[in-house]
């Protein structure tokens, strides 16, 4: 354990089990009688899971994922199949029809759904998540960047600041924000839910800490022995070495984005301009809800994230343990 | 930073490319390549920062500020005219607000019934984690699964599982002999669980642990893995099984990320506004419910300030809000904190 607080290579920490150091490996109670025995004096991490472990983490899998297969199940269905009882549970075949209907495509009992505006919710979602998350990674960076390697008055009175501004809930003033965004004409436009989310504390606090351990000095001192400009130091040197934070915080900040949903119900709801939350929240309203319509648009809005999962989880677990070990 | 020179040895990565500091030359006119070296070395820093504390200014110190100022006056979005100062009548007003109180009590019931199960249980799955596994990744993937889901989806799903009629909830619990009767002499299998305050709360209550314990989870297992393994060596108790291991030697050597826990979870639990807004039957509403059973205090914000349009108001309980977090917070610090130092 003593090595993970200098890991340079984006490692995530305190996992390295394999360069563990031999001597505390002993097992000496491998077939001992009582399995108790195996713990005196061991530390978890060096105990290996038992049935009952594999069981219960298994069982925990299965209640995270079920409630998101339950969603299919009821987005494949018909009225029929819903409201039989004992109820189906496995998925029917009527997922293309319910997607038609959501995306306005298929009108239904002379009903269209096409004023709940769900495709170009979705287009505005990619539009709002992509600029956000681009503006994240730059400023965060840039701002981090600064905190981490370059002097200057009041630095460190100045991070201070950062961080304490991390417990502010600013949810609470949400009416106050409103009332400014509608000032600027930003009410019903994408524009009040990206720019208020371009840069975070967190962001610049997670940058900052990545690239204080991973960028070396002597790097960065001989660039500018070279004559490099700050700013040239940051785009050639500092991002190139920082991309796997930058992937991380990408990451989060992407699921974050596309899941926001109080802020822009507030911005957006309404108008012609929606994201995909307020759209989804639109559809359930009504006297009648249709679950297997607002159940197909939730799948769509959610299956996304779930391919992201998929293909970067590991990172998002990173992440998520590496802003916790710092913060 | 007038004393280059004296800065000059400790700073090193920094100094601007037109300046050598060992050669004192005679003083001259800067050149321009000097000048953006100056201008380099002791403006860009800050511009870099600046767009974090530009808009933290704008979009978050200035609307915290400015809500206070709000909370006085009568900002009405129906009737822009009725503006002007209100002095503490809103306040007062909030004092005696049944509706207020109701929303508090909900908010309150729902954050117990969410927060103390959901924090048990990321600490049982994080130790569960925190094991020579196989499919080590699997599992902490796995387990981030409602994190990734949009709270709206999920809140969605959830509403159609603990529906009255179609339910699969209630079909669970009319499977197990669990009936109700409504008013009239229908009988229902389950319970109506949107009728009444406790059966909201619960099912609200799971939609948040459903969502956060995969999380935080994952927030333990790492301060998990940071405690030095010879803790363990050293504190070999007597007999000790995992559980005993878990609760006398784990959880406080993480106390710090406990206590962490319980704060950011108080101030997300008592703003709590989706699930109890997308669980009504008729969410636009946000009514919480036919007689504000599981409406919380933040949805009674925005059902006031936009779907009333008292903005003035809406401010005033914001306020309100921001306080009881601000000590509620700090008590359960204190109160995390002590527990955890007794269990040593």
């Amino acid at each position: 354990m003593s090595t993970s607080g200098t890991a340079v290579t984006g490692d995530a920490p305190t996992t390295g089990m394999a360069g563990a150091t031999p001597t505390k490996e002993i097992r000496p109670t491998d077939g001992s009688p009582r399995r108790k025995a195996a713990l005196l004096g061991r530390s978890p991490q060096d105990t290996s899971a038992g049935f009952w472990n594999y069981l219960l983490l298994i069982t925990a899998i299965l209640g995270s994922a079920f409630p998101l297969y339950w969603m299919f199940v009821v987005a494949t269905g018909t009225d029929a199949t819903l409201a039989r009882i004992p109820p189906q549970v496995v998925p029917g075949d009527n997922f293309l029809h319910n997607v038609g209907v959501v995306l306005g495509n298929v009108s239904e009992q002379g009903r269209s759904y096409a004023n709940a505006q769900f495709a170009s919710s979705m287009v505005n979602s990619v539009i709002v998540t992509t600029l956000v998350t681009a503006g994240m990674l730059f400023f965060c960076s840039l701002a981090g960047f600064a905190f981490a390697k370059l002097k200057f008055k009041g630095r460190d009175k100045l991070m201070v600041i950062v961080i304490l501004t991390l417990t502010i809930p600013n949810q609470l003033g949400v009416v106050a924000l409103y009332i400014i965004i509608s000032q600027f004409g930003w009410e019903g436009q994408l524009v009040s839910v990206i720019v208020p989310g371009l840069v975070t504390a967190f962001g610049v606090f997670y940058m900052r800490q990545f690239i204080q351990d991973s960028v070396p000095d002597e790097l960065i001192e001989s660039a500018r022995v070279d004559g490099a400009s700050t700013f040239r130091v940051y785009w050639n040197l500092v991002l190139p070495i920082v991309r796997p934070a930058l992937g991380v915080l990408g990451l989060l900040t992407a699921v974050g984005t596309w899941n926001e949903f109080q802020w822009a119900l507030i911005a957006l709801g309404g108008t012609d301009n929606k994201t995909i939350g307020v759209a989804l929240s639109d559809l359930a309203s009504g006297n009648y809800v249709r679950y297997r319509i607002v159940l197909a648009g939730s799948f769509l809005a959610t299956l996304p994230l779930i391919l992201l999962l998929f293909v970067a989880g590991k990172q998002i677990v990173r992440g998520i343990m590496e802003g916790a070990v710092k913060a | 930073m007038s004393t280059a020179s004296g800065r000059a040895a400790t700073d090193v990565a920094t100094a601007p490319p037109g300046e050598s500091p060992g050669s004192p030359a005679p003083r001259k006119t800067p050149t321009w390549s000097e000048r953006w070296g100056r201008f380099d070395h002791k403006v860009v820093p800050y511009l870099l920062i600046s767009p974090f504390f530009i808009l933290f200014a704008v979009f978050g110190l200035f609307p915290l500020a400015f809500n206070g100022v709000v909370a006085f006056r009568r900002w009405s979005l129906r009737n822009p005219a009725a503006d002007g100062w209100a002095g503490f009548d809103q306040f007062t007003r909030l004092i005696g607000d049944d509706r207020f109180w109701n929303a508090l009590g909900n908010t309150f019931g729902i954050f117990f019934l969410s927060t103390v199960p959901q924090l048990f249980m990321a600490l049982i799955i994080a130790s569960l984690l925190n094991r020579r596994l196989r499919a080590q990744s699997f599992f902490r993937v796995g387990i981030l699964l409602p994190y990734v889901t949009p709270i709206v989806a999920s809140t969605l799903v959830f509403s159609q599982v603990f529906g009255r009629d179609y339910g699969l909830a209630n079909w669970v619990l009319g499977f197990l002999g669990v009936t109700t009767e409504l008013g009239g002499g229908i009988i229902i299998d389950g319970v109506d669980w949107r009728a009444t305050k406790l059966t909201s709360w619960i099912a609200i209550a799971l939609m948040v642990n459903w969502k956060w314990i995969g999380y935080n989870a994952l927030l333990y297992l790492a301060a998990m893995q940071s405690i030095p393994k010879d803790v363990y060596e050293a504190a070999a108790l007597d007999g000790a099984g995992a559980w005993t291991q878990l609760w006398k030697i784990t959880v406080p050597m993480i106390r710090p990320m406990v206590l962490f826990t319980v704060v950011i979870s108080t101030i997300n639990g008592l703003q709590l506004f989706t699930e109890p807004m997308l669980f009504d039957t008729n969410p636009q509403s946000a009514s919480g419910g036919t007689r504000g059973q599981f409406q919380t205090v933040g949805v009674l914000i925005y059902q006031t300030g936009w779907k009333n349009g008292n903005l003035g108001y809406a401010a005033a309980m914001s306020w309100a809000l921001f306080l009881i977090i601000v000590v509620l917070a700090s008590f359960n610090a204190f109160l995390a904190n002590k527990l955890g130092g007794g269990k040593r």
